[in-house]
């Protein structure tokens, strides 16, 4: 695998293996549009299935020892010893502890539930947790993350416009953003994981991660497209495809390796602990990393393309890129011409805006004339000279 | 030459990494042996097992809560936690709004309730005075001298030393005498109807009992204590020693409009040296306090003397001179600025009816703490293999690299966090565990960024030292800008958010510093150090680095711009590749 992956890194880095992101990036578009249009309706017709912290009530936790095979009859028991039933919700979570959702009890009755239920299943009080949550604190946390949210985006927009000198580059990574918050909360409302607070908190690292993946494209895009307005040998669209796929292995690295650790922990998380901080983080993590992942690679790119696509300077460089392309083709067809004339056929560079397949052409994409070419004698023999070495 | 630099920077920056691995370490050991610091994090209540309350200020709608008010209830707080015998519990004040208790055991329902209760101020006339403990007989004591208790002797807050001589100076003064121990009230008129709150009356032999058998020495004394403002009370001073009993509430604390403390000035207008609280009470308390202390100013001696309690216990017990008609009462005696003012916030902030609902409370038993925990570790650390292991199968001998790196990074963390729970009792949670783990992926991606970026200068033909160099020094920007941007997600979440969001980005931007650390002074100059060695220099096919492997052709090969290239280049440094 590591093979061809390393192989697949050289032809994506030289150019000869190409995914067409910008070119096709009415398709990705396309493909966001509809997963955005999914989400927005799951938000609206399934609404989200807030956790405990945002509803408010009680909840037991029961860490038992040996778990009775009917421990929801005794834990439903237990609470409704004392009231009558008031909404309980009696899961299991991991191997052995069983856990009581009740609505809000008063502080009294709480302690008097946690005493039976540490009864009915035989353990020490102590072994009972209890928590209890009003209905504004996950209205607060909520608001103070949206609050932080906000002041975060401002500061990365400014950030990124000192930084890259280019404040389209800062809206194209915020409307990424933007997709990726989208797609994570239609996620969520379509499949009814429960949001904790614990999932505002990862939602907002995804957006660090998110924009961080971003960041490390366009630093490329950036190099690339520098580039291309120095020498003009290729469009803006031509170097951020290029920059996209040079940096496509280390988006596949870097996901794959920030998954790892997320993975582990979902799984853990999932199998022994049930529902907790550990698994409502690494829940959103896990999806929001796939999404932020994608919207790097097939959303910020083509949009800062279709954002700078009127800019005049990208209009002249596309002007000026075109003119040096066709000259090159035709330049190659002469040469082609002229190698076959004397039997040599040799393909060189072909018509592909970054011709790299050969030695006629250096990984850059400039052609090199065929004089210049070591291993290629001229027309007349040349004298050679031996290297110094041999000398 | 170059490349000579470069392996002396390397070299430095790798002593350098070790001295702060030394010193972090040697801080460790030293506040280890010296200090009560633990050699390991210390955790948080929902690893360890305990009970945090957060506490929500009940205020009319619109009404803000001052960081002075809310500072004053976390001090109330403080003691009234303290007072229930509760040990090692922490009082924090979060946001600019919030009070987070946390105290690691599951409290009983008492302390609870004494948590959130509200703070009242009150201002009762004392009854009867005495020493903190019990008298060996429960005649009056001789005043003047000590009591034989040495919590009797300790100095009272309020007034060290009351000296009658500022009477004549002060006019309209209410004095603050020392609540020596003097005469308990003689034999109480048992039977007769109390008919208002300075009535000796209100003490009957129970209530006289009651103040015998107060110890106020003992912390856990006034636990018990039940506060009824139309009743009798009997209390100990805040932390003078003495105990008191007190009539039923004649003004109660919220009356008070404002409290101020400063010098005082005489009749002149002149500034005098003795400090004082100035009092003021709103219209209904005026007329209240005028009424009591017309009464009570032509009373003996203790019962002139008007109490002030806070959450039931006295604060201060000033004598009056005179009758105060206007509601402006100032109060002196020995005060120093400082404790006028603490006592005049107590006074000021005391008397607001802040009290608290509980938005949350979650207790976590130690079983299900250390629980978590387990699985939190075992998480992290299949988290740690399955890296390690992608980025073996990815980057070959260069994934040591990676995994030493983690290795070092895990350390500097583990010291640093270690440290920080000794010095500013920074506390793990669940959150931040988790923070951790997802950092593993943070940082290995800055070393992917940079081994990515040195593949890339190979594949330009660049020799591996050169390729180390240009690689790094555009890996670098990006690195840098890319931390920036986590960074600063990590701070503003931290700056904004509250608890439990707060100890995640805690860690979150701790390790992106950790990381910036580790790749300037770990990876980066290992790799240059190791891409002198012939392993990697010439490109093994287990390196992660073979030229060939990476598509370089194996010919010598036109670079541009007047460079040739050669795929083994075991003459590094002698081509122009170095940019």
């Amino acid at each position: 695998m590591s093979f061809s992956f390393a192989t697949l890194g050289n032809d994506l880095y030289t150019g000869k293996r190409s995914v067409p992101v910008v070119p096709q990036r009415r398709r990705f578009y396309l493909v966001s549009l509809v997963m955005i249009v999914v989400a927005v309706l799951g938000l609206v017709t399934q609404g989200l299935n807030l956790g405990l912290e945002f509803r408010g009530g009680s909840e037991f936790r029961v860490a038992t020892t040996s778990l009775p095979g009917d421990y929801e009859q005794v834990a439903r028991e237990a609470v409704g010893a004392n009231e009558d039933e008031r909404g309980v919700g009696v899961t299991l979570v991991g191997n052995n502890t069983v856990r009581v959702q009740t609505e809000r009890l008063s502080d009294t009755d709480s302690q008097k539930v946690r005493g039976d239920l540490a009864t009915a299943f035989g353990v020490p009080e102590s072994e009972v947790s209890g928590t209890f949550i009003g209905p504004s604190w996950g209205e607060s946390v909520s608001k103070q993350a949206l609050r932080a949210l906000v002041i975060f985006l401002l500061a990365v927009a400014l950030l990124m416009t000192v930084y890259f000198r280019n404040w389209k580059m800062a809206a194209a990574a915020l409307i990424a953003l933007a997709h990726d918050m989208v797609i994570t909360v239609g996620i969520y409302a379509w499949s009814g994981f429960e949001v904790s607070p614990a999932t505002m908190i990862g939602f907002l690292t995804v957006l660090g991660y998110s924009l961080y993946d971003t960041v490390v494209v366009f630093d490329k895009v950036r190099e690339n497209t520098t580039e291309a307005f120095a020498n003009g040998r290729l469009s803006f669209a031509q170097a951020a495809n290029l920059a996209v796929n040079q940096t496509m292995v280390r988006s596949i690295n870097t996901t794959v390796i920030g998954l790892l650790p997320i993975t582990a922990v979902l799984a853990v998380g999932a199998l022994f602990l049930g529902p907790g901080v550990l698994l409502d983080l690494s829940l959103v993590l896990f999806v929001g990393i796939l999404i932020g992942a994608y919207s790097s690679i097939f959303i910020a790119t083509p949009l800062l393309v279709s954002l700078r696509r009127r800019d005049p300077a990208v209009v002249e460089l596309e002007k000026k890129a075109a003119r040096f392309q066709a000259r090159k083709a035709k330049d190659v067809a002469a040469a082609e011409a002229a190698l076959d004339e004397a039997g040599e056929p040799v393909t060189v560079g072909g018509g592909a805006p970054v011709a790299a397949d050969d030695e006629a052409a250096t990984l850059t994409g400039r052609a090199v004339h065929k004089y210049a070419q070591p291993t290629q004698a001229g027309p007349r023999n040349q004298p050679r000279r031996t290297p110094k070495s041999k000398r | 030459m170059a490349a000579g630099n470069q392996t002396t920077a390397a070299r430095r920056s790798l002593l350098f990494l070790l001295a702060i691995v030394l010193v972090l370490g040697g801080l460790l050991a030293g506040a280890v042996y010296l200090s009560d610091a633990k050699t390991q994090p210390k955790l948080g209540l929902d690893l360890e097992g305990g009970t945090q309350i957060i506490l929500e200020p009940k205020t009319a709608a619109g009404q803000s809560v001052s960081t002075e008010q809310l500072n004053q209830a976390r001090d109330i707080i403080v003691q009234r936690v303290d007072a229930g015998g509760v040990s090692g519990a922490e009082v924090t004040t979060q946001g600019d709004r919030n009070i987070v208790v946390s105290i690691p055991e599951i409290p009983t329902q008492e302390v609870r309730d004494a948590i959130s209760k509200s703070s009242q101020l009150q201002f009762r006339p004392v009854l009867a005075v005495a020493a903190g403990t019990p008298q060996p007989a429960a005649t009056p004591s001789p005043s003047g001298t000590g009591s034989p208790s040495p919590s009797a002797s300790t100095t009272p807050t309020t007034a060290s030393s009351a000296s009658p001589t500022n009477n004549s100076a002060v006019p309209d003064a209410l004095m603050a005498p020392t609540p020596s121990p003097s005469a308990s009230p003689s034999a109480a008129t048992t039977g007769a109807t109390p008919t208002d709150p300075t009535d000796l009356a209100w003490v009957t032999p129970e209530i006289q009992q009651a103040f015998d058998d107060l110890d106020c020495s003992d912390p856990q004394a006034l636990d018990n204590i039940v506060d009824d403002p139309t009743k009798p009370l009997v209390t100990c001073g805040d932390d003078d020693g003495g105990k008191y009993i007190l009539g039923p509430v004649a003004v109660s604390g919220d009356k008070i409009s404002d409290a101020t403390s400063g010098y005082q000035s005489n009749q002149q207008g002149n500034v005098t040296s003795e400090v004082e609280i100035a009092l003021t009470l709103n219209g209904e308390g005026a007329k209240q306090y005028a009424d009591i202390s017309r009464k009570m100013v032509a009373l003996p001696e203790p019962q002139n003397q008007l109490a002030a309690t806070l959450d039931s216990r006295v604060i201060v017990a000033p004598r009056f001179n005179e009758a105060i008609l206007d509601g402006r009462a100032s109060i002196t005696g020995g005060f120093t600025l400082d404790s006028a003012r603490a006592l005049s916030d107590q006074l000021k902030f005391g008397a607001l009816p802040l009290s608290f609902v509980e938005q949350t409370s979650i207790d976590i038993s130690p079983t299900l703490g250390s629980e978590q925990l387990r699985y939190g570790l075992i998480a992290g650390l299949i988290g740690l293999l399955l890296v390690v292991g992608y980025s073996l199968l990815q980057y070959r001998a260069l994934g040591f690299v990676t995994v030493a790196s983690i290795l070092v990074a895990g350390l500097i963390t583990y010291l640093t966090i270690t440290i920080l729970g000794w010095s500013h009792n920074y506390r793990l949670d669940m959150a931040g565990v988790t923070g951790l783990i997802v950092a593993i992926g943070f940082t290995a991606d800055s070393f992917i960024v940079y081994f990515e970026r040195v593949r890339d200068e190979l594949r330009d033909g660049r020799s591996l030292a050169a390729a180390v160099e240009t690689g790094w020094n555009r890996a670098k920007r990006t690195i840098l800008v890319a931390d920036g941007v986590n960074f600063l997600a990590a701070l503003t979440l931290f700056a904004l958010a509250s608890s439990s969001v707060r100890g995640f980005a805690f860690t979150l931007g701790l390790t992106t510093l950790i990381d910036l650390l580790v790749v300037f002074l770990f990876t980066h100059p290992v790799l240059t150090l190791l891409a002198r060695r012939p392993f990697f220099r010439d490109g093994h096919a287990w390196s992660g680095l073979d030229p060939r492997r990476l598509g370089v052709p194996t010919t010598v090969r036109y670079a541009g711009r007047g460079r040739f290239t050669s795929p083994a280049p075991a003459s590094a440094g002698t081509e122009g590749g170095v940019a």
